[in-house]
């Protein structure tokens, strides 16, 4: 899956994954009638080389952006500090041990005793104690901050739903539901309901908040807030599965006006087909395997194995934050998924030239 | 005792009809004797800790850039369970009943342990684990992970045998242990020497009698645990399954409360090592003994209470968090008061810069770090950061190479001359002992970072953001140093079998029961043993050379060499 082998192979497919947003380009091939499987698999290829890329959301636990994480990162800092005391006591003591050794061949004489217990009781019993109950008072804080809110004390409530190997959002009240990208109004408290369709996941915004397990059967709540407008990364945190790496999430805070209407078009079914490719591109999808596993609001389509895909083309990246959502990505990834993310679900389809590109277009018109 | 009353200074003991030492491999697998079987475990182990190791080094080397494709994402699953199934079940665990094994009944004066064919059975079952669970290779390794959670352990998410043949390696390493630990317990209770009262048992022992009682309390509730897996696998059981009245935290409850008691079950005898190896090098006696002791046995109290705080990112009440970040915090106290005890062993002692030495005194160092991330790690808002990440990964090799594997290292050392009767060379020893610990910190240092930039445990790839990249280069030459280290020892071991310089019964001056017996020590370990009148019978003992008087109401004045039967 790296991108270097296969640079011969896709001739428009330039990489830069220096800037955040999501900024690669990869064109797919577009140009000849009859898509070569292989070079398809090349742009997966390229595509899955270049997650680096996607998205941008940064997700150190260092870089703070609301209230909780602010003070967790305030009292890791506090930590380490204690602690670096407390290490270089120590280590200072062994230097101290090795250098203050008499020399060899001397006779063991007497010791002095009670100094020497002294050392050990302050520096092994009561040193440690203080530290411990200053610890614990400081770790309060922690505690209160990250809270889960109360149920309905929130403008907002948004429920996440862990699955092998992706996200789905959804928001109560609305008929919107997408996957993988969670937008939330800035500077908003809003209430995440964590759940999981499967196995155990855990829930995890680093620079927005604490991780949450995801438990089957307990479902659970998060606080999520964030200080700044931005996109923030996530990822799963529970090793759960075969692609638990790419089970990646991004947080978009928006301004309230942007997120309401893009709330607004989430809910909305699909945008129908405007062109002749389009609407052969809704048959495909329709005739093939494509429906029987997602939803597309507004069509037949309603399976619910994989993501809903009503406004797929309003996602910057594929796949769990696997691949960014460009034409050559998306290309490579219908045809060929388990390059990109082996054991993932879906299925390859080798579909003649004219329907695949039919597809794309359709699937790109999904806005 | 028969000479008792005539005390001559060296007793003239010929043995009559006895059997020749058996030789050739028959006498190896029919084996009852604790030595043979102590050496049997510590080449098993020592095997696995090299396969172990291997794949460690496949795992570093698919890090070292972001989309590696060295090994597939199925593979690099398997490689993580192997690694951690077999450094812990196949490695740490028993290579310390393999050392208890060699050394228990020589340091309290016993002939063997109390139930010599029980202990070749253990031995036996730890091996036939180990089989069962690496054959799994040529069909399907193993992939839920070393904690092998409910309900991806289940036959729903992973169908395939890797996850049976995970509960066999448990169940048989687990036989294994719980029996090795009664012998352990049974034999320490019964069968020390005469005078070696509970206040003059050395600190290994200690170590020993504590890993032994937290195998008793803590491994069964893993063999309930994955006996449920398994009915919940074959026989269409939902003990873990909660659209059918089951929990999935069952299971990490059941995991922990064995889990959490692992940690000092592979930790505490390798503080035993340590505080039989201070007091010889720095030659002075060890600093508060019962101190040490004490702590001992309240770590491993306290082990047993702190286990949820591998479940703080569960939905569980926070009055049950605050409970377990208590007692992990208190676990601080007395390891604390262990460290400062070695630290004021060595002060003012007249320190020898011998291999041993310098591992244990490197042990201490790393363990340091991995005891002060772990405080990190019990204050739960802070762990609902980290865990789950490289952090976690940084703290619990900290703990567990700096901490159980250097002891294990400082322990070879130490021991090797009594194994084989030859001496380790200092010059590699020290060499290896010096990469190793410069590996360890190059290796495991930089992942706290990478941690908390926020980069998750068990993930094959991750994206080039951050200094991720770099950050795992580094940890990946780290690794590389840490195993040249690790050969070195091996080559050492290897070339010290042949020609290493002999040792002599003493060659330390030691301070316990087994250096009074020849190098490598006759099958039935003593023909008289002494009487053990302080902490440290040896010095006892050459004092009472020394003075060349013999005691009348004593052993008859022993010599370190004991005559041998031929």
């Amino acid at each position: 899956m790296n991108a270097e082998g296969t640079d011969t192979r896709g001739p428009g497919e330039r990489t830069d994954t220096r800037g955040p947003g999501g900024r690669t380009d990869a064109r797919g091939p577009r140009r000849g009638r009859r898509i070569g499987y292989r070079m398809a698999t090349a742009c997966a290829l390229a595509g899955a080389g270049l997650l680096g890329g996607c998205g941008g959301g940064g997700q150190s636990t260092l870089h703070p952006h609301s209230g909780p994480a602010h003070d967790i990162r305030t009292l890791w800092w506090w930590m380490l500090a204690v602690a670096g005391v407390v290490f270089l006591g120590a280590v200072g003591l062994l230097l101290l041990a090795w250098m203050r050794r008499r020399r060899p061949g001397l006779p063991l004489l007497g010791e002095d005793e009670g100094a020497t217990v002294g050392l050990v009781v302050v520096f092994g019993f009561v040193i440690p104690a203080l530290v411990l109950v200053a610890l614990f008072v400081v770790s309060d804080l922690g505690i209160r901050t990250t809270e889960a809110p109360a149920a309905g004390s929130t403008p907002l409530t948004v429920e996440v739903t862990g699955h092998q190997w992706f996200w789905e959002i959804r928001y109560p009240g609305t008929q919107a539901v997408t996957a993988n990208e969670l937008h939330i109004p800035v500077r908003t408290r809003v209430n995440v309901i964590t759940k999981t369709a499967d196995v155990i996941h855990s829930f995890w915004v680093p620079e927005l908040n604490r991780k949450q397990d995801m438990v089957p059967g307990l479902p659970n709540r998060l606080l999520l807030y964030a200080d700044k407008p931005g996109v923030y990364g996530g990822q799963c945190a529970e090793f759960c599965g075969a692609q638990h790496t790419h089970m990646g999430l991004l947080v978009f805070a928006d301004p309230p006006q942007r997120f309401r209407s893009w709330l607004a078009n989430m809910g909305a079914a699909r945008v129908a087909p405007g062109t002749p490719t389009e609407r052969r591109g809704e048959a495909v999808f329709q005739a093939s395997q494509c429906a029987s596993c997602h939803t597309i609001r507004g069509t037949p389509a309603r399976g619910v194995i994989g993501p809903d895909l009503t406004h797929l083309a309003t996602r910057s990246t594929l796949a769990a934050r696997t691949i960014p959502n460009r034409p050559g990505y998306l290309g490579g990834w219908v045809l060929d998924p388990q390059h990109i993310k082996p054991e993932s679900k879906m299925p390859g389809f080798n579909l003649s030239g004219p329907d695949f590109q039919a597809l794309l277009a359709y699937l790109r018109s999904l806005r | 005792m028969a000479t008792a009353e005539h005390a001559i200074p060296r007793p003239q003991i010929v043995a009559r009809g006895v059997q020749a030492p058996a030789r050739g491999w028959t006498s190896w697998i029919t084996t009852t004797d604790h030595k043979r079987i102590g050496i049997l475990y510590m080449v098993t182990t020592f095997a696995f800790f090299l396969l172990g190791g291997v794949e460690a080094l496949l795992m570093r080397l698919q890090l070292t850039s972001p989309h590696n494709t060295l090994v597939t994402p199925q593979s690099f699953n398997q490689l993580f369970t192997l690694h951690g199934s077999t450094m812990i079940f196949l490695f740490v665990v028993p290579m310390m009943a393999g050392i208890g094994n060699y050394l228990l009944p020589l340091m309290i004066g016993a002939r063997d342990m109390a139930f010599p064919r029980l202990n070749a059975l253990s031995y036996w079952l730890l091996l036939a684990g180990g089989i069962v669970f690496y054959s799994s290779l040529f069909f399907s390794a193993p992939e839920a992970g070393w904690t092998s959670y409910a309900p991806l352990s289940s036959s729903a998410y992973i169908p395939n045998n890797g996850v049976d043949a995970w509960i066999y390696l448990i169940h048989l390493t687990g036989l294994s242990s719980i029996l090795g630990a009664i012998n352990f317990y049974a034999t320490i209770a019964n069968m020390r020497a005469p005078g070696m009262g509970w206040g003059r048992l050395p600190l290994f022992v200690w170590g020993l009698l504590t890993y032994s009682v937290l195998i008793i309390v803590a491994m069964p509730l893993i063999a309930v645990a994955v006996t449920l897996l398994l009915t919940a696998r074959h026989f269409g059981t939902h003990f873990y399954d909660p659209s059918n009245g089951g929990s999935p935290l069952l299971w990490q409850h059941l995991f922990w409360f064995f889990g959490h008691p692992e940690v000092y079950i592979m930790v505490l005898p390798a503080f035993g090592i340590i505080s039989e190896i201070l007091p010889v090098f720095a030659r002075k006696p060890i600093f508060g003994y019962k101190a040490i002791a004490a702590s001992t046995v309240m770590i491993a109290f306290l082990g047993l209470l702190t286990w949820a705080h591998h479940m703080f990112a569960t939905p569980t009440p926070i009055v049950v968090f605050i409970f377990v970040m208590l007692s992990s915090y208190v676990i601080a106290v007395p390891t604390g008061v262990k460290v400062l005890n070695w630290l004021a062993t060595l002060w003012r002692g007249t320190v020898e810069f011998k291999t041993p030495l310098l591992f244990a005194v490197a042990m201490i160092s790393l363990f340091v770090i991995g005891g002060i991330s772990g405080v990190f790690l019990a204050i739960f808002p802070v762990d609902w950061q980290v865990e789950d990440t490289y952090f976690v990964v940084a703290h619990l090799h900290y703990v567990l190479v700096g901490g159980s594997v250097m002891g294990i290292f400082a322990g070879i050392y130490y021991w090797f001359p009594k194994f084989t009767g030859r001496m380790l060379a200092e010059g590699l020893g020290k060499l290896s002992c010096a990469l190793m610990w410069l590996g360890i910190n190059l290796t495991f240092l930089i992942q706290h970072s990478l941690g908390l930039d926020g980069m998750p445990r068990r993930v094959y790839e991750y994206p080039d953001i951050a200094h991720f990249q770099l950050y795992n280069i580094i940890s990946t030459v780290g690794s590389f140093t840490l195993a040249l280290g690790v050969l070195v020892t091996v080559v050492n071991v290897a070339r010290s079998l042949r020609h290493g310089v002999v040792a002599g019964p003493d060659p330390w001056r030691g301070n316990t029961l087994e250096w009074f017996v020849p190098s490598p020590p006759p099958a039935n370990n003593f023909d008289v043993i002494p009487r053990v009148r302080s902490v440290e019978p040896m010095k006892d003992i050459r004092r009472q050379i020394e003075r060349q008087s013999p005691v009348a109401d004593q052993a008859p004045a022993p010599t370190p060499t004991p005559a041998v039967p031929a």
